[in-house]
């Protein structure tokens, strides 16, 4: 077997080495452990998790690891794991009713059955850099609730389902199974199970910037945060030889029900609009942004207008992965010598013949030109 | 030998190579036709020629003979990494000799040494649909191919010879597959474009982020979209290659320490082979091209 | 149904020897045999296949199917569904139009070919792939030309419906709709794609 050694080859294994001993840093400081990322960096993991599309936290860390805190490079290094794993069923959809809460607030209604539930949120912080922290801390001990929250608790949509004030969630006909954006290319029109999975798995900051620039006008969207919850749910399986639902462990997710405004049209009265957003771990802004674009997408569907990127679904979710993105953006570093030369040569051309109209050739040259010409 | 321990030959598993295999199989019988495929994450990036190399691990074969190409070279740290990662996952024998390889993943150029029959050349397809720049919605692009509604195109040629007095398109120059389908041959040099028509070899195309495969069978007319009062014509050189003095090949513009310019084959095999022939230019000096 | 060989009577025949590898090959066949249309390939060292599937229709679907592929065959066969569902797990159907892949064992009594997935507008690539068994191939036949010919060349494929050839023509008329075709017989494999063009004299156009 013959295999050229070359330059470039022995340049990409030294930028191997190089990389790694930037990641590790001063040998002088202790390493970090996973479970040191996995326990004290749980915001980095879930995002990891949810952009990788894989909900396993010792790997999502060890790809923070390996990435150096980069989280777009560390979902690619979980993305490209992932794929390689083998298939072993769909899980029974989660039921997020039967969540056992740690965080439940809804804007809409003051006070509502199972109650406002803060928990760990960086919301009312004050934000002021907390100096102790430069330093090794105590373990703090967090105060526990008098009586335990109910085991769960219903949605605030549900509650307004029930005065059919808001549209109905209901299955589509004959509940068809989803596609599954991870083995098939997504296609358009793209039905909303496929956009909610398309979006579950964007970049963060994408849907953020998106979800926000439906609040400055760009969509005509006037959503109340209708209800976020956070906690635990039980992952079930039917497995093929049982014929039943078994649970397999439980997942931490944040859900997101934003509630819009709706004109109502000739086929429907007026009456509240869902826009969703799921979200695997503690990730609100990721969820709330999902949220805000799942409505926004949803123009056509209700019959409004389409004016604004955000309701544009082949804009939107052709660009929210930030794998594709990133790749995509940093191809440029490429070497493009070959197209760069026929631009060369395009360019000189143009300015030679160009240089030669202005010696008065305009004869042969196409009408629209000359027009042109004499504008300038 | 299996190549990668962990991983599946050639790195793909089954199902997956599977899934690609019966779309390259469609996209064989339709000509020119970008058929969607299940594109995988691979540990490369998006970009990078993801597309081609799922092409190719999906159709290589223990006795291929493989060998890897970017603007023409073998020695571009992007062409070492992919042919690295073959070798690593497949442990695929490679070659930079065209006239060796029986698979030639390129980007950008198509080599300047004639192929053959028992040959296959995979393009990393960046953006797979020739209209993109002028209608960005796949849905709209998909009714024009079904239409083969192609006057967007021609609108954008012609306002370009109104404009200039000629097409300003130099590489990724859209063609007319077998008569029907509007088709990008990824980025090479319109240089390259007379190269796609009746090749002997099958030429596969592969876009990973943008999701879709296509082909062109050997012996398949592709004609590079003009007017008859002006003509498609290829890029010419007043220089000859510094290193080898061909003046057939595609030439790169290098700027020397001193300021002034060189112009050498893109194409490093055939500027190889040709000075190994004994054929000399002004610059004899093996030069290094750094990646 | 009426298949002799019964499911528990005969142990099931073993597939492809090496999956891997021995897919790989027999792709790399299928995909000449569609690139270069009316062009006789030989597969080699397959496996036996149960009854009614040629040795390379066997090949064919194991190295192609798998669940996401519903084939449909001609003839119902126990010996042969028990077989593929066990090797590639392919999920057969009942309706001709379902099916990504087609058997035609008997092709003188088949359905016409527009009974298959033709492939959408937008979408050409849905449409059904056939694997057609045949008698044999000879060298003199109806003169082939198109994509993936370099000039015209003549096979004759035996063991077709006298009016074939003109369907066949109706097939070529809805290019880029239509079906593919992958002639088998025993080891051998003649791919026609639906960008071929079919020249025959009505004498020699059928069987």
């Amino acid at each position: 077997m013959y295999v050229a050694v070359k330059g470039g080859e022995t340049a990409i294994l030294n930028s191997y080495e190089l990389l790694a001993a930037e990641r590790r840093g001063d040998p002088e400081v202790a390493e970090l452990t996973l479970a040191q990322i996995r326990g004290q960096m749980r915001l980095a993991v879930a995002r990891v998790m949810c952009e990788g599309s894989l909900y396993d936290k010792d790997l999502a860390a060890l790809a923070l690891k390996q990435a150096a805190g980069d989280q777009v490079e560390a979902i690619f290094l979980l993305r490209a794991y992932r794929t390689t794993l083998p298939r072993f069923g769909y899980s029974v959809p989660v039921d997020t009713a039967r969540m056992a809460l740690r965080r439940r607030i809804s804007a809409t209604f003051k006070d509502l059955p199972g109650g406002q539930v803060l928990g760990p949120t960086y919301d009312y912080t004050q934000r002021l850099l907390d100096f102790s922290l430069a330093e090794a801390s105590a373990a703090p001990t967090p105060p526990s609730a008098e009586t335990p929250l109910p085991a769960t608790s219903p949605r605030v949509t549900d509650l307004l389902g029930e005065e059919g004030m808001i549209e109905a969630e209901l299955p589509l006909a004959g509940d068809p199974v989803p596609m599954d954006l991870s083995r098939e290319p997504l296609r358009f029109p793209a039905d909303r199970a496929t956009r909610l999975q398309n979006l579950a798995r964007g970049d963060e900051g994408y849907l953020l910037a998106l979800g926000y620039s439906t609040q400055r006008g760009y969509a005509n969207s006037h959503p109340f945060a209708g209800e976020i919850r956070m906690g635990e749910v039980p992952l079930e399986i039917i497995p093929e030889e049982l014929g039943f639902a078994i649970t397999i462990g439980q997942i931490t997710l944040t859900e997101c029900q934003m509630i819009n405004q709706f004109a109502g049209s000739s086929d429907v009265p007026p009456q509240f609009t869902r826009g969703y957003g799921l979200a695997f771990g503690e990730s609100e802004r990721k969820a709330m942004g999902m949220a805000l674009v799942d409505r926004a997408l949803r123009a056509a569907e209700l019959g409004e207008e389409i004016t604004s990127p955000a309701q544009e679904p082949e804009f939107v979710l052709a660009h929210t992965d930030n794998v594709e993105a990133s790749g995509f953006v940093q191809h440029l570093k490429l070497p493009h010598y070959v197209d760069f030369q026929s631009e060369l040569e395009l360019l000189r051309k143009m300015r030679s013949s160009s240089a030669k109209v202005g010696v008065g050739d305009t004869a042969n040259q196409p009408e629209l030109r000359a027009t042109e010409r004499e504008e300038a | 030998m299996n190549g990668l321990p962990g991983y599946n030959f050639a790195y793909l598993d089954e199902q997956t190579k599977r899934m690609i295999r019966r779309a390259l199989l469609k996209a064989v019988a339709i000509p020119g036709y970008q058929v969607p495929f299940g594109s995988r994450e691979m540990p490369l990036p998006y970009g990078w020629g993801t597309g081609g190399i799922q092409v190719t691990a999906s159709i290589l074969g223990r006795k291929d003979v493989l060998k890897v190409i970017d603007q023409g070279s073998d020695d571009t740290t992007n062409a070492v990494n992919i042919r690295r990662f073959f070798n690593r996952t497949a442990d695929v024998a490679t070659t930079d000799r065209t006239e060796e390889a029986t698979i030639i993943q390129t980007r950008h150029r198509i080599p300047e040494k004639p192929l053959n029959e028992n040959q296959i050349l995979v393009f990393q397809v960046p953006l797979p649909e020739p209209m993109t720049r002028l209608e960005p919605h796949e849905a709209v692009t998909r009714k024009l191919h079904a239409l083969a509604d192609y006057g967007l195109m021609h609108v954008k040629l012609y306002e370009d010879i109104a404009r200039y007095g000629h097409i300003a398109t130099t590489y990724d120059y859209p063609v007319l597959v077998n008569g029907r389908y509007l088709m990008a041959p990824s980025p090479i040099p319109k240089f390259d474009n007379p190269k796609l028509h009746m090749s002997p070899a099958l030429q596969l195309f592969g876009a990973g982020r943008e999701k879709r495969v296509y082909a062109i069978p050997p012996w398949t007319r592709v004609e590079s979209l003009d007017f008859e009062d002006h003509p498609f014509s290829i890029q010419r050189w007043q220089q000859v290659c510094a290193l080898c003095d061909a003046d057939d090949s595609f030439l790169d513009e290098v700027v020397l320490d001193g300021g002034g310019r060189m112009f050498v084959c893109s194409d490093s095999d055939y500027c190889r082979t040709r000075q190994a022939a004994g054929h000399t230019g002004t610059e004899n000096t093996p030069m290094e091209v750094s990646a | 149904m009426n298949d002799p060989h019964s499911l528990l009577a005969s142990p099931l025949l073993p597939g492809l020897d090496d999956p891997v590898h021995d897919s790989q090959q027999v792709f790399r066949t299928l995909l000449s045999a569609l690139s270069s249309p009316a062009r006789l390939h030989t597969l080699s060292d397959l496996p036996q296949s149960p009854p009614p599937l040629h040795a390379a229709t066997g090949a064919a679907l194991l190295a192609l199917g798998d669940y996401e592929t519903p084939v449909w065959l001609q003839t119902p066969s126990d010996a042969a569904a028990a077989w593929l569902r066990f090797h590639c797990g392919v999920p057969l159907v009942s309706e001709p139009k379902q099916a990504q892949f087609v058997l035609i064992d008997r092709p003188l009594t088949m359905p016409p070919l527009s009974a298959f997935a033709q492939g959408l507008a937008e979408y050409p690539d849905r449409s059904a792939t056939l694997i057609m068994q045949v008698t044999g191939f000879v060298p003199d036949g109806p003169l082939f030309s198109g994509s993936g010919i370099a000039s015209a060349r003549r096979i004759g494929i035996d063991g077709l419906p006298h009016d074939f050839w003109r369907s066949w023509q109706d097939n070529r008329a809805i290019a880029p709709l239509g079906v593919d075709i992958l002639f088998v017989s025993g080891c051998s494999v003649v791919g026609l794609p639906r960008s071929t063009d079919v020249q025959y004299n009505t004498a020699s156009g059928g069987d």
